[in-house]
């Protein structure tokens, strides 16, 4: 049975996906997500299947370098992109700012949204650097100038994260942290003064 | 034997201490490998098929077109699949039925498992569960959850369903002031990030479960029963558990999972959707509540009751004891509690997270805070006033109630003091305010544990415990508990959790599990350490020495033994919107000894954030028409995101208790207690409406006019 | 989910050849709503035509003040865009208020347009649903239909567009371009979708195998002030119960211009046009935009549970309305 699989048929193919720097060839199904072709086919279960329908975040990647949900990424039509997975996050043995402050700041519970929250940070880091607004952005003309990352904005851009949990506080706290190693010095005063404020 | 080993360290003491998690960095890295995830060669896939009815019988199944499909290896159901027996008494009592799969062609409630299609594919395996054609016999349903539902009756669980002292009527009537009020709280569901997922498979004779789950000995014990296996025979392992909250017992899954690894003699994997957790992992029965208070005007209670309906299925009594909160928190001279279910064509509920004083403390909190505005006394001072000196209904001692220091520092760290009681008066733009407080308590017990200690040659330790931790950072709290005990720093001490073979222990629920077993920890430690002392020399395979809880944990004297709380929310209400937002929340907490700040904060947090959940979100629709779940999944049932939590603050004071040999209470779930309490109490503040019926939704804001202050 | 073909298309022509006149065949881009819809079961094609390395990335600015946005654009470039931010700010918005950055990462402008509603029954393959399997019924309208229609609804389906930035853009009188076989076509935004009738499941009036293209955004002066307002059950990543796409120019206290649209209230992106009517001309104040909005609001047809929708848009409309003129007075 498992030969026929490999066949390959018009319902398959055989791909090469560009996973963490690495190149892997396989046969898929062509009903085979990106995150099932992670978890099942290529031992690389750190992205997690919360809810297999782009309602959770857990099986967040970064798709080209930016952040994207895997569950509903066809593997078949992710060839020829750059795919970035928690596995491939950390500098060898020195973790990525955002898993270090994530591990510091017990910014998980049971740890199985985790991998998709710190890929989505980092994606969601990057988005900011780059001056995109958001939902709680209060103007978004080009012209009121990049958005401060404030803590609202980190909870508004972290929000297709879920976690059940309620590790919220502390994941806040980690990405602010970890966003003031990645951002200019004046988002981090900004973020600074929020968390003060809060308090 | 067990020791109790109550002696002061000689090093500084590890709990208490701020940890990060032992499996902190597997978890940031994705290397923590969760049930799912553990591989196996030859591995074959399940997909259950559920019922589409709410009630009848099946009639048939086509399952020869399935077998026919790509990959398929395999289709059990009612006709073909082995026999269990559910003739027994578990872990926690008679089973529920609903997890003894195909052994009968009766549906008690749509989303029921009529069948488990296996294939060499997840892929394969989904396609040809959903094509599977069932024919079934309908008949009519009743699914409808209301609170004059005629066939309501009481039932005796883990508590009597039924107290009473003193004349109600009468002390009603003699009462100056008076609030009778019926609140409701819906269907909830559990929802743990990682899907219910298990593994079977057959290992020289011995059958091996890798699961998802929050008690390896409860998940074996039943396993064992329900398949006449020796238990000796039978291991289950669960390193890393995505959540469970009440829902990681004995389910469909794991049975179905056992089933075709006997019938197929190779390892299978059944993991259930985000749709099917709907239907099959339990979940939390709607309430409906009357309580009524009748105090004098200084606010003293000369009379409570509090009556609780709750739902359960046709083939198992599952209670939500939401009434027994009011056995702990308040006294009367007339003092009734009722606690009642009634049969429906629904899924059997079960524990989730504060079963009964999450949606029992809601009504309580909420009446109480009803009574001090028509008392025109702070709700806090009203509390106060009624402290009981011992449990209103056991009439046993507190062993150690500090709600009144928690409702001290609160007040102070929150500005309670500053407070305008007035409703409907505070403005921020297109924001009303408002505060609100609220009463929390969680019973605090202790199950009898075992667990090993072994020394080895190069001066570390292992320690082992069938415990689970389910994000509760108990690995971590069990490692700082040995460590003290053995008078070594953390580091050279290693506890592996997670495997039945570490012998029988309590599971990870009812705040009981870290309690119950730093006592075994803590008591193996003692005794390797006073074996230790003798000055043997260490062999190879090292010195073990093993705890047994069960008589120290029998000999507790009884007492009133919980954790309590005092829970602070802000809130802003748009009321032409209907938007609630939850600004800053506040809890206080006297839970017994902390073992790790740490993740001892996120435990009370999480609580917090699933109030939050549990007043604004959460809400479980069921189709009259169909009997099943509308929008069963998280874009339907929302929980709290990101956006939702403001940040909220929680902590706690000493609470220490001389009378218990381990001190500590366990901290999973008072943080949800008072919690939708205080933040319906602050949006009465903001608005001057009293929302009753949770979630307070946006559609309930806006529909609650001037002049119906009642939602 | 079925087994199916997947090809990958390069160009228009070969897409639409590719897709060819198969009922079975659909369209890829972000895959957001479709790959979800073949894991319920709600869509089971036998053939996927990939059209996300389709040369329609790109947003042009034109220098009338026009907008041309490719199919392929996705939600999180659209929004980002300096251009739709400086000219058209309640697309921006409308945007950023759906789904989540790792969706709107996805998801594109196309597929937006082309989004299934999230109704529980439609989505649910057990039940009942006009719009899924013509004739078997709406169970909405008797069971849970606290989120559906409240204008243009018929009996047969309440359900409602899930999408925001049709919303903004149906405010904004876009134009959708497609390509066929037999050449390109286009269709305003406003004539795109079908009325419900008794044909709940023909959505939009594009011809069978058409590729939508892009989206023309036509100049409006108007729109550089405008704002889009989301009201949901909890305050990210939800869909709307109701939203209001809004674009006001007062001169002298009197409305000039305005472009009005609601979301979450019908099967499709309703443009208020009786709204839109009653304030022009007319002083810019809340008596005028109650007026307004009951103008929109007299057609509307609650059912049990969802009357509630008729006063939230109404306070959308005086609330945003309000604030976009408070704004220009400063």
């Amino acid at each position: 049975m498992r030969k026929k699989l490999l066949m390959a048929s018009s319902a398959s193919s055989v791909i090469t996906l560009k996973i963490n720097g690495e190149k892997y060839t396989l046969p898929v199904d062509h009903r085979t997500t990106l995150l099932d072709a992670l978890r099942e086919r290529l031992a690389l279960t750190g992205t997690k299947k919360g809810c297999d329908q782009g309602q959770c975040g857990a099986c967040t990647v970064l798709l080209d370098g930016r952040r994207a949900v895997s569950c509903l990424q066809l593997a078949v039509a992710a060839e020829g992109r750059e795919i970035t997975t928690i596995e491939g996050v950390a500098d060898g043995d020195r973790l990525h700012p955002v898993q270090q402050a994530f591990l510091d700041l017990d910014g998980f519970q049971c740890g199985y949204c985790t991998p998709g929250q710190i890929c989505s940070a980092i994606g969601m880091i990057e988005e900011h650097a780059a001056g995109w607004p958001s939902a709680v952005t209060e103007d978004v003309r080009p012209e009121a100038g990049p958005p401060a990352l404030t803590v609202e904005e980190i909870r508004e851009r972290m929000s297709g994260n879920l976690c059940r949990c309620g590790a919220y506080v502390s994941i806040v706290e980690a990405v602010a942290r970890a966003a003031e190693v990645c951002v200019d010095d004046e988002t981090v005063s900004s973020v600074a003064g929020a968390k003060g404020a809060a308090a | 034997m067990t020791t109790a080993t109550t002696g002061i360290p000689v090093r500084p003491a590890s709990v208490g201490t701020a940890h990060t998690r032992i499996e902190g960095r597997d978890k940031v890295t994705g290397a923590a490998q969760y049930a799912a995830e553990v591989p196996f060669t030859d591995l074959a896939h399940g997909w259950l098929v559920l019922s589409t009815i709410a009630r009848g019988r099946i009639r048939a199944l086509d399952t020869d077109a399935v077998l026919a499909m790509p990959g398929v290896l395999a289709v059990l159901d009612h006709r073909n699949a082995p026999r269990v027996e559910t003739d027994y008494v578990g872990f926690l009592g008679k089973p529920d039925p609903t997890c003894a799969v195909f052994q009968h062609d009766r549906v008690p409630h749509l989303g029921w498992p009529v069948a488990l299609v296996v294939a060499e594919t997840s892929e394969q395996a989904r396609e040809a569960a959903e094509s599977l054609v069932v024919h079934y016999e309908q008949e009519p349903h009743d699914v409808e959850f209301r609170g004059d539902h005629p066939d309501a009756y009481p039932v005796d669980a883990i508590m009597p369903a039924v107290t009473g002292k003193g004349d109600l009527e009468a002390a009603l009537a003699a009462s100056a002031v008076v609030v009778d009020a019926e609140y409701t709280t819906p269907e909830e569901h559990h929802n743990p990030m990682e899907p219910h997922a298990a593994t079977a498979h057959w290992d020289g004779g011995r059958l091996e479960l890798i699961d998802s789950n929050q008690g390896a000995t409860w998940v074996l014990g039943d396993l064992a029963k329900l398949f006449s296996l020796d238990p000796a025979s039978v291991r289950v392992r669960s390193e890393h558990v995505g959540g469970g909250f009440g829902s990681k017992g004995v389910r469909a899954h794991q049975v179905a999972a056992v089933m075709a690894a006997t019938v197929l003699q190779r390892p299978v994997r059944v993991v259930l959707t985000r749709r099917q957790m709907f239907s099959l992992i339990g979940y939390r029965s709607p309430t409906t509540q009357r309580v009524r208070l009748g105090a004098d005007a200084d606010g003293r209670l000369r009379a409570l009751e509090h009556r609780s309906l709750s739902a359960t299925s046709t083939v198992h009594e599952f209670v939500e004891p939401s009434a027994g909160v009011a056995r702990v928190m308040y006294d009367a001279g007339a003092h009734h509690t009722a606690n009642r279910v009634v049969r429906l064509d629904v899924p059997t509920p079960t524990f989730m997270r504060a079963p009964g004083e999450a949606p029992g403390s809601f009504a309580l909190e909420a009446a109480v805070d009803e009574l001090a505005e028509k008392c025109g006394i702070d709700p806090i001072e009203l509390r106060l006033r009624n402290e009981p000196d011992k449990g209103p209904v056991s009439g046993l001692p507190f062993s150690g109630r500090n709600l009144a220091a928690c409702f001290r520092e609160g007040a102070r760290r929150f500005g309670w003091a500053d407070r305008d009681p007035r409703p409907a008066v505070r403005r921020d733009g297109r924001w009303l305010l408002g505060t609100g407080t609220a009463a929390a308590s969680f019973p605090s017990g202790a199950a009898p544990s075992t667990a090993t200690a072994t020394a080895h040659p190069d001066g570390t330790f292992t320690v082992r415990i069938s415990a689970a931790d389910i994000g509760t950072g108990a690995r971590t709290a069990l490692t700082l508990v040995a460590a003290d005990a053995l008078q070594v720093p953390p580091e050279r001490v290693h506890v592996r959790i997670g495997d039945s073979d570490f012998g029988p222990a309590m599971l990870a629920g009812g705040s009981m599990g870290t309690r119950s077993w730093s006592w075994a920890v803590q008591a193996a430690g003692g005794e390797l350490l006073e074996r230790l002392a003798l000055g043997t020399d260490i062999p190879p395979e090292g010195i073990t020495v093993r705890s047994d809880t069960a008589a120290a944990v029998g000999a507790l004297t009884p007492a009133e033994r919980h954790s309590f709380g005092a829970q602070f929310a802000e809130v802003a209400v748009d009321v032409t919107t209907g938007e609630v937002r939850v600004r800053r929340m506040l809890g206080i907490f006297a839970a017994g000894r902390i073992v790790n700040p740490l993740t001892a904060r996120g435990q009370f947090l999480g609580g917090m954030i699933w109030g939050i959940s549990m007043a604004l979100h959460e809400e479980a629709v069921r189709d009259r028409a169909s009997g099943g779940p509308v929008g069963a999944d998280l874009a339907g049932y929302h929980v709290a995101t990101h956006a939702d939590v403001p940040r909220i603050e929680a902590d706690w004071i000493e609470d220490t208790d001389p009378d218990d040999p381990v001190g500590i209470k366990g901290i999973g779930e008072i943080g949800i207690v008072g919690a939708a309490a205080a933040i319906a109490n602050a949006v009465w503040h903001a608005t001057g409406v009293r929302h009753r019926n949770l979630p307070i939704r946006p559609d309930r804001v806006l529909s609650a006019r001037a002049g119906a202050p009642d939602a | 989910m079925r087994e199916f073909e997947y090809q990958r298309a390069f160009d228009v022509a070969g897409a639409v050849a590719l897709l060819g006149a198969d009922p079975d065949t659909r369209f890829l881009g972000g895959g957001t709503n479709l790959v979800d819809l073949m894991k319920s079961g709600v869509e089971r094609p036998a053939r996927l035509v990939d059209i996300r390395e389709l040369p329609l990335d790109e947003i042009q600015s034109a220098p009338d003040g026009s907008l041309r946005i490719g199919a392929t654009v996705t939600n999180g470039d659209l929004a980002a865009h300096p251009e739709v931010r400086r000219r058209f700010p309640a697309l921006a918005q409308a945007v950023l208020a759906g789904a989540s950055g790792q969706l709107r990462n996805m998801a594109t402008v196309g597929g937006n347009l082309l989004q299934r509603t999230r109704c529980g029954y439609f989505t649910d393959v057990t039940q009942p649903c006009n719009k899924r399997v013509p004739g078997t019924g709406c169970p909405a309208i008797e069971g849970e239909h606290h989120n559906h229609a409240i204008l243009g609804a018929s009996g047969h389906c309440v359900a409602v567009h899930p999408s925001d930035m049709a919303v903004a853009l149906a405010a904004f009188d876009a134009v959708v371009h497609f390509a066929t076989a037999d050449g390109p076509g286009e269709v305003p935004l406003a004539d795109f979708y079908l009325p419900v009738g008794d044909t709940p499941h023909r959505e939009t009036v594009l011809p069978a195998g058409a590729l939508i293209t892009g989206i023309t955004l036509p100049p409006a002066p108007v729109a550089a002030h405008s704002r889009y307002r989301k009201i949901r059950e909890r305050a990210s990543y939800a869909f709307a119960i109701g939203s209001l796409a809004a674009a006001l120019d007062v001169q002298d206290g009197v409305v000039r211009d305005a472009r009005l649209a609601l979301g979450a209230v019908a099967s499709r992106p309703w443009r208020a046009a009786a709204a839109e009517r009653v304030l022009i001309g007319a002083p810019a104040d809340a008596e005028t935009y109650v007026a307004a909005a009951d103008a929109e609001l007299a057609a509307a047809r609650p059912l049990p549970h969802n009357g509630y929708k008729v006063d939230l848009v109404r306070n959308l409309v005086v609330a945003v309305l309000t604030e976009l003129a408070e704004e220009a007075a400063r």
